[in-house]
């Protein structure tokens, strides 16, 4: 993990490239954090993984979580690792839910979607990790070669881990209860 | 440890060459496009048809339930396609409606071979976001299970992969040994399988009395079974046959991919994380990183093995190191009071109705932690919102990445090596569909 000054460093050399691309450092739990603005997020993974004295060339994990209530609503984190110097990097692109407030419940195939650059080109580890966060948040990534649901059907409509995605689930059918369900057999 | 792998020179050398003559850079055959030629046209010989078949998702070689959609031109493989998620639970998303102590019998369903690795994530992950220590006697009984658990997974792997390429009695003989640990596992955590016995905190319960003996006995008998499988594969010619030379993607590729494990291992990187610092208590033992050369399915299976027998010498340092002291944290907010305390102390009482209805609370923050397991870099991510449940669990699962870089060790060869390049990779479809 870099020290506080090396993480002001890392930063400023990803704003000299690209102003206004970092939003904010932090170091928790032993852990380096770069908060990077989501149009940013290529330029920071090139610097990051190109500049010599950085060599960030490995990605751990690619996952995306989920901050409802708070605004923006969405994250991607990239889990950056340099094998030479054993260093974590966490990147962390904040995303706002474009469809907020519009009533729309993650069901409408018009719903918009937050949207961001892939990042397959860079690593390709990238892209069975980007479609399962779009399979299970409905982030978009730009780009990506072959963006589908990986993990739930091909038909199933929703974002199932987003926070308000109902846990609920499928009754059942017994012969005690199939009388409920009318015509399951269809 | 390359002079371990008791290669014969002039045959690596040989390989080596090979390998160069083959142009890595040169981009695969597009599928899509011998597909369009060639689909029905009159005249074809019947080799250069192309043909898509299905493998799966009940396959018995697919190892679980994964489907492979497969195009095939004769017997060489075009295109591999693996399709997942027939064994979705959402495991992930259940755990977000547990409290934090009821989270660890999940996640430790998700890959059902390394159990005790999917529960040192998950903990060590918590434990890391609450700051809270854990004693040394806890990180030496967490390794020694976790080193047991590494050698019962490569068993199965082992027996299952050598059954694959027909040599089904290496089955009988690693499901002994198997047993065998599943014994030990029943008799110092209560379970064969799924122990819940890593704890925030520490562990369950100390090993009782006579284990230390019983696993002496077996880790004594191991290195010498491991001898006798290698007595039995090392020397077949259809074993032989059937993995030298197949499956190769070189180690950059493999890097790339994000390919963990003992598949990055194999071909040459010696990269494990019971090396990194900070991570238990694996710098007081001293154990060795087998690496192969070429990474082929014979250097993975010799990568494997060695494994086995390094994982059976830090077991060995466990047991004769092993600190007397607590096996659990005492910090009474994270973790539950002995039982005897019950009767006497109202504040123990107190505490175990707490934790038991409510749970402990994480404070607001999210962190990654990652360890390896017996198939590469282990990651749990929780996202803690202050209450008592994660407000998300992932899994960074090993087997779901390593699956990337299938395609690429099967397009170009025979579609017999398909069977072999994925016992190779050993995914375990639990863990890639969690």
């Amino acid at each position: 993990m870099p020290d506080a000054p090396g993480l002001e460093l890392i930063a400023q050399g990803i704003d000299k490239g690209r102003a206004g691309t970092v939003i904010e450092t932090s170091v928790e739990h032993d852990r380096a954090t770069l908060v990077i603005n989501p149009d940013g997020v290529l330029h920071a993974l090139t610097w990051l993984r190109d500049t010599p004295e950085q060599g960030y060339r490995f990605l751990s994990s690619v996952h995306a979580a989920d901050y409802l209530p708070a605004t923006p609503r969405f994250a991607v984190h990239y889990e950056l690792l340099s094998r030479e110097r054993m260093e974590r990097l966490h990147v962390k692109a904040l995303l706002a839910d474009p469809a907020a407030g519009d009533g729309s419940n993650g069901l409408s195939a018009t719903e918009k979607l937050p949207e961001l650059d892939s990042c397959v080109e860079l690593f390709p580890t990238a892209d069975f990790q980007e479609r399962e966060a779009y399979d299970f948040f409905g982030i978009v990534f730009r780009g990506h070669p072959d963006l589908r649901r990986i993990l739930m059907p091909e038909d199933y409509v929703g974002w199932p881990q987003r926070r308000d995605f109902p846990i609920g689930g499928e009754p059942v059918l017994f012969t005690h209860n199939e009388i409920e369900t009318p015509r399951w057999f269809e | 440890m390359a002079d371990e792998l008791l290669r014969d020179e002039a045959d690596i050398t040989e390989r080596g060459v090979a390998r160069e003559a083959e142009d890595p850079a040169a981009p695969l055959v597009d599928a899509a496009e011998i597909a369009h030629q060639d689909l029905g046209g009159p005249g074809l010989e019947p080799e250069q048809e192309v043909l898509t078949i299905n493998m799966g998702p009940h396959h018995p070689a697919t190892h679980g339930v994964l489907r492979l959609i497969v195009t095939l031109q004769g017997e060489r493989i075009l295109d591999c396609k693996p399709i997942m998620g027939y064994l979705h639970t959402g495991i992930e998303k259940s755990c977000e409606d547990k409290s934090y102590w009821k989270v660890i019998p999940f996640v430790e369903r998700m890959d059902y071979l390394s159990y005790f690795f999917q529960m040192e994530a998950f903990c060590g992950c918590v434990e890391r976001l609450i700051e809270l220590e854990i004693p040394d006697r806890a990180k030496y009984l967490r390794i020694l299970h976790m080193e047991l658990n590494r050698i019962h997974s490569h068993l199965v792997w082992l027996g299952t992969s050598a059954l694959d390429l027909g040599a089904i009695s290496m089955f009988w003989y690693c499901f002994r040994e198997r047993d065998t640990i599943l014994d030990l596992f029943e008799m110092s955590t209560g379970q064969r399988m799924h122990t819940r016995y890593f704890q925030v905190g520490g562990v369950f319960e100390d090993i009782p009395v006579g284990f230390e003996r019983k696993l002496r006995e077996f880790i004594d008998l191991m290195p010498g079974r491991i001898d006798q499988y290698e007595a039995l594969l090392d020397r077949n010619e259809i074993f032989l046959h059937r993995t030298r030379n197949v499956g190769i993607v070189s180690r950059e590729r493999l890097l790339d991919l994000g390919v963990t494990g003992p598949l990055l291992r194999a071909a040459g990187e010696p990269w494990d994380l019971r090396k990194s610092p900070g991570y238990l208590s694996y710098g007081d033992f001293d154990f060795k990183i087998p690496v192969g050369t070429i990474g082929d399915g014979y250097d993975r299976y010799r990568v494997r093995l060695q494994e086995m027998r390094e994982s059976v010498r830090i077991i060995e340092q466990v047991l004769d190191g092993l600190p007397e002291g607590p096996f659990i944290s005492d910090d009474r907010k994270y973790v539950l009071p002995p039982r005897d305390e019950l009767s006497t102390s109202m504040e123990a009482l107190i505490h175990h109705f707490k934790l038991v209805t409510e749970g402990y609370r994480v404070p607001p923050g999210e962190l990654y932690y990652s360890i390896e397991s017996p198939r590469g870099e282990l990651g749990c991510f929780v996202l803690a919102d202050g209450s008592s449940k994660p407000s998300r669990v992932h899994f960074r699962d090993p087997s779901f990445v390593n699956l990337q870089a299938f395609r690429e060790m099967s397009v170009g060869g025979l579609i017999a090596d398909l069977i072999q390049n994925l016992a190779m990779l050993d995914p375990i479809i639990g863990g890639v569909d969690r």
